[in-house]
């Protein structure tokens, strides 16, 4: 657990010191999320329906926009390496800058999104289980983007390439992020949905560390 | 000791060399040669475990380096061409953050030390990114300082480096082998420690 939290503090104070890269995802987010009520006008019927949706697809975009330089700057300059040497489980080494890409690009996203939210005429209880869904699914977004980040380093036009190995990915997290809020506003209750997005999280904190590490591997060699 | 069995290895389709094998007791340092391109990094990148080999295996103390694991990881450290140096950080949190990653328990007053003997006085809290190509390599060094390892495996330790840095090195590495260490590096200047073996590797 250590192991987590030292490359996790490590990526953190990165983070402080490049804060603009942070806040460039963070502002993506926003403005694509604003520019659809401004586009499809103001009709509180219409932006109530596609709301839970709009923000859902900013959201997979913003966290996307991040993952490129998830590994790329350490596997250039040899840290990457360092850290595969290391005493310490590769694997743990790299769940812990997972960690450190969720809580910079996932978690402010779950915060912004009620705000987001108001835009959209979405009502308190909409936006209560909007949060959550965003809670459940943006990590499993971190993780999913971290396995394809790590296949793509060092190819040529990685970035383009990245987003179409993940975007099919992102799918089911998608279905059933935006479909928690909707059943909610049809008054059919979220617990499924987010039952569901719960078990990929499960699934996905399992299995991903140890795909992105094996993936990781094959990049250094 | 390390030991290497019949390795092979290659880039592509070319083969860089073949059935190589060679061993290193306790106190010795090997000296790694050849022309640009010959495989003297892959080699070393081979030893240490980043790339397995097409063929052979390498042992430490008799174990595959596999098998030893962590064992071995802890034993040894590689420095290679990339400086694994973050421009944002200082000479000072460059240490500690790989220390970190090493396991290794670093305090401040270490850090501070291992920067001064090497020849960072006053620079430790500096952004790494106004130092020069040399004194980044001092900081990627100042490693040696603080991380305990049997086994030295450097890649090109004297580039970039001014006379007395390289004298400093040579201190270093000799110091590190009279302890019963050992060490491997490529070098293209004459390294200034006491005979060691020579591998060359053909182009």
């Amino acid at each position: 657990m250590n192991t987590l939290f030292v490359a996790l503090k490590r990526d953190l104070l990165l983070a402080a010191r490049r804060r603009s890269e942070v806040v460039t995802a963070l502002f993506f987010f926003v403005v694509v999320v604003s520019l659809f009520p401004l586009g499809i006008g103001p009709e509180p019927a219409m932006l109530r329906r596609i709301g839970p949706g709009v923000l859902w697809v900013a959201a997979l975009l913003a966290t996307l926009l991040g993952l490129p330089r998830l590994f790329a700057s350490d596997h250039a300059d040899g840290t990457l390496e360092q850290m595969a040497l290391s005493p310490r489980p590769f694997a743990l080494l790299v769940a812990g800058k997972i960690a450190a890409h969720w809580l910079l690009c996932g978690l402010p996203l779950v915060l912004l999104a009620p705000l987001l939210g108001l835009q959209f005429n979405l009502d308190a209880g909409e936006l209560q289980v909007l949060m959550l869904a965003l809670l459940l699914g943006t990590p499993v977004l971190s993780l999913i983007g971290a396995i394809g980040a790590a296949l793509t380093l060092g190819v040529r036009g990685g970035g383009t390439l990245l987003a179409l190995l993940v975007l099919p990915l992102y799918v089911p997290t998608l279905i059933f992020g935006a479909g928690a809020v909707e059943a909610q506003s049809a008054g059919l209750g979220s617990s499924a949905q987010l039952s569901i997005l719960g078990a990929l999280l499960a699934l996905a904190v399992f299995f991903a560390p140890w795909a992105t590490t094996a993936a990781l591997r094959i990049a250094i060699e | 000791m390390l030991s290497a069995h019949h390795l092979r290895c290659s880039r592509g389709d070319r083969t860089l060399f073949a059935d190589l094998s060679l061993s290193l007791a306790p106190g010795r340092w090997l000296q790694v040669g050849g022309l640009n391109g010959a495989g003297k990094t892959t080699l070393l990148r081979t030893l240490v475990g980043l790339n397995p080999p097409d063929d052979g295996e390498v042992r430490w103390n008799g174990t595959p380096i596999r098998e030893a694991g962590e064992d071995f990881r802890r034993a040894c450290l590689y420095l290679g061409h990339h400086a694994a140096v973050k421009d944002e950080l200082t000479p000072f949190e460059n240490l500690r953050q790989a220390s970190a990653i090493d396991g290794v328990a670093l305090d401040d007053a270490q850090a501070g030390d291992a920067l001064r003997r090497i020849g960072l006085r006053g620079r430790g809290h500096l952004p790494t990114r106004v130092l020069s190509a040399g004194q980044k390599r001092r900081v990627l060094l100042a490693r040696l300082l603080v991380r305990p390892a049997t086994l030295w495996v450097l890649d090109e330790p004297f580039a970039a480096l001014d006379t007395d840095a390289v004298e400093l090195m040579g201190e270093l590495i000799g110091a590190h082998l009279a302890q019963g260490g050992l060490a491997i590096l490529t070098s293209h200047q004459p390294a200034p420690l006491p005979a060691g073996e020579t591998v060359s590797l053909a182009a």
